[in-house]
């Protein structure tokens, strides 16, 4: 789960780490208030679930109430396009307010799981507010990295040696060390799959803050992490994939027009990949569960049969021990309850497959059996070409 | 021979009174697997499936010599149930649980002596040695015995694979599912090592997917080590950047752990890779006839 900059830096505050000060505004009134209460000048932020805001216009330094105003004005209900947003952007709901401050050095400072290792990882440079994969491809040099074991948390010498590493002196290694070793706490009390600060800044007075911040929290903790999953944003989420988690669906809308329905998050990777290389194009990624229940699939059918550029549904089941007959009767009284109109092309595999086969076909629905997935994609591409001939 | 699990498997279901722990309990010992007891804190001294139940892993070792351990639990208790078969000092503990906390993952890791308990999944189907025993929940009667070993992040991508292999006579020495999260115990490399080692598995289908660097690793052992054919496939060749693909694991950040990339660093390290899932099975048949 992704939380908005605001929500990160509360969070990452309440371990420690140093964040400039700042106030979430929902409308113009409220950004000017936070703006008198904070003291001029302010930047005023715009809080989407997407990086590159600035070059997008969404970040602005305001010295004065009209200023203030004025940005507040522009960025709240603008659409902002970056290069993490797509082509049709996202829609601005909510500003952060911040205080100015004077900026002497801009730094990196991110912590992962290192899937190699299985171990958390620092990842820390000097070249700050850069996209740190170009810095990683062009000067790897630049790139400090540690391992942290799980059972000790970051140590002190850890801590020291990446604030050499970054050329840190005084006050600012002090506060450096300070910084990195919250930011481990709070990567690991959140249950964090990543935290990222670019830029982490040192400032005119020695302080070192986070800038920018950007948590990313591990769904499978969400269980224990209530004040995490309290800041659930769903308007940063796209409707039908809302509607889909509330089924325990896993979906993804691509922008094809073959709508996929698989049991099982790998064969519908591959289901997806041989539409593909058929010819055609999926609609969607959607893993029905590795038992494809009657529920699930209606579920499905319902957000399959909602995204207009569908023209045809491919469904590819590997039943094993599930009984084909269930499935069939399942998909038959699915189809007609939703009265999907939509052809369907189906593939499955499991014990009484033949007599599945003959319940679709006598169904009186559109259904084509297909034997295999390669047949299936080939029958898929056949369908739409009908389509396009009609 | 086999790897992992085999005629020596002496297995112990970590969670066997629950409704899922006692159906695959049950199926695993129907297919012949060596089932020898259970274990559900509380329930110490009631039977199950046949087997006794006990307290805690270490009393089931003691009394009936299990060595491969089965977890079937809710995500939560998950890493405990791993750490407490680590503990016991089992072979082999396999886990099918899905939603597992990678932090839980990390820490349990952390407890592995080395040499000491492997760690298979979670989030996998298991692992099954055709005809001699099964940990896990795959359909037992669409694989065979045979030569080809098998190693996967999927689980029915595998069945797909064992089934295109099933299909044309080939049979599998063992089939290994570790599983789609971030952080898991056993690892491509660990299984190829395995089949490297194994005089009954001539060949190796490898079933990867988007997300992560372990197929680049495994292609890099490949390369230098495994003289037995391979044929590989990765899912997610047209999943979108950013993306997870259902598994945890799944995506591709920063134009890291493309499917084009483990494509390219498992053919240049000799394996045979398809681009359609509908291939596995007639390349495999293809490498083998040389």
């Amino acid at each position: 789960m992704n939380l908005h900059e605001h929500q990160a830096k509360a969070l990452l505050a309440e371990y420690g780490v140093p964040i400039p000060r700042g106030k979430v505004a929902f409308s113009v009134d409220e950004a000017v208030a936070a703006a008198s209460e904070l003291g001029l000048p302010v930047v005023v932020k715009a809080q989407i679930h997407a990086g590159g805001r600035g070059k997008a216009g969404g970040v602005r330094l305001a010295r004065t109430e009209d200023e203030v105003r004025a940005a507040a004005d522009a960025i709240l209900g603008a659409t902002l396009v970056t290069k993490q947003t797509g082509p049709e952007g996202r829609l601005v709901r909510r500003l952060l307010v911040e205080e100015g401050v004077a900026i002497a050095r801009e730094l990196y400072v991110s912590f992962i799981i290192d899937r190699s290792t299985g171990r958390p990882m620092c990842i820390a440079s000097a070249a700050g507010g850069m996209d740190i994969e170009e810095v990683a491809a062009e000067t790897p040099e630049k790139i400090l990295t540690v391992t942290v074991d799980p059972a000790m948390g970051m140590q002190p010498f850890q801590a020291r040696r990446l604030a050499f590493g970054l050329g840190f002196e005084g006050q600012v290694f002090r506060n450096g060390t300070k910084f990195l070793t919250a930011l481990y706490r709070a990567f690991e009390g959140l249950d964090a799959s990543q935290v990222e600060i670019n830029p982490m800044l040192v400032t005119a007075g020695g302080d070192v803050l986070a800038l920018d911040a950007k948590v990313s929290v591990d769904d499978s903790a969400l269980f224990r992490q209530p004040q995490v999953a309290a800041l659930r944003d769903i308007h940063e989420e796209s409707p039908f994939e809302v509607e889909a988690s509330k089924h325990r669906l896993s979906y993804i809308k691509l922008d094809g027009s073959v709508g996929c329905m698989v049991n099982g998050a790998g064969l519908a990777m591959a289901t997806m990949d041989i539409v593909k290389l058929a010819g055609a194009s999926p609609a969607n990624f959607l893993d029905v569960g590795g038992g494809a229940s009657a529920d699930q699939i209606e579920n499905a059918f319902r957000i399959l049969s909602s995204d207009p550029e569908v023209r045809l549904v491919l469904i590819n089941i590997f039943g094993g021990i599930l009984r084909c007959d269930r499935l069939a009767r399942g998909l038959i009284d699915a189809v007609r309850k939703l009265g999907v109109t939509l052809p369907i092309v189906i593939r499955m595999e499991g014990t009484n497959v033949e007599l599945a086969r003959r319940m679709l076909e006598e169904s009186g629905l559109d259904f084509t059996t297909a034997d295999g997935m390669r047949d299936a994609a080939e029958q898929v591409v056949k369908r739409l070409a009908g389509q396009e001939a009609a | 021979m086999s790897v992992l699990v085999g005629n020596e498997t002496r297995l112990v279901v970590q969670g066997i009174t629950g409704r899922e722990g006692a159906f695959h309990a049950e199926a695993c010992r129907d297919y012949g697997t060596n089932l020898v007891a259970g274990v559900v804190p509380g329930k110490g001294g009631q039977t199950a499936v046949g087997v006794p139940v006990f307290d805690t892993v270490a009393e089931a070792v003691e009394k009936t010599g299990a060595n491969v351990g089965f977890v079937l639990v809710p995500p939560p208790f998950c890493a405990d149930a791993y750490a407490e078969a680590v503990d016991a000092g089992l072979d082999l503990v396999v886990s099918i649980t899905e939603g597992v906390p990678t932090r839980d993952m990390v820490r349990v890791m952390r407890t592995v002596p080395p040499g000491g308990t492997r760690i298979l999944g979670p989030n996998c189907p298991g692992v099954i040695s055709p005809g001699k025993a099964k940990v896990g929940i795959m359909p037992g009667f669409i694989h065979k015995e045979g030569h080809v070993g098998v190693v996967s992040r999927s689980g029915t991508l595998t069945y797909e694979a064992v089934h295109q292999l099933s299909e044309r006579g080939i049979g599998q020495s063992t089939c290994v599912g570790i599983g789609g999260d971030p952080v898991i115990g056993t690892q491509f490399v660990d299984v190829l090592e395995l089949f490297a080692a194994d005089d009954d598995t001539e060949a190796v289908i490898l079933i990867g997917e988007i997300g992560g660097g372990a197929e680049e690793e495994a292609a890099e052992f490949i390369r230098r080590e495994l003289r037995k054919p391979v044929v590989a496939f990765i899912a997610g060749q047209t999943a979108p950047p950013g993306r997870r693909m259902g598994h945890a694991g799944a995506i591709v950040m920063g134009g890291q752990g493309t499917a084009a990339g483990k494509m390219e660093a498992l053919r240049s390290a000799g394996c045979t890779v398809v681009e359609s899932p509908a291939e596995m099975g007639a390349a495999m048949e293809a490498r083998l006839r040389g």
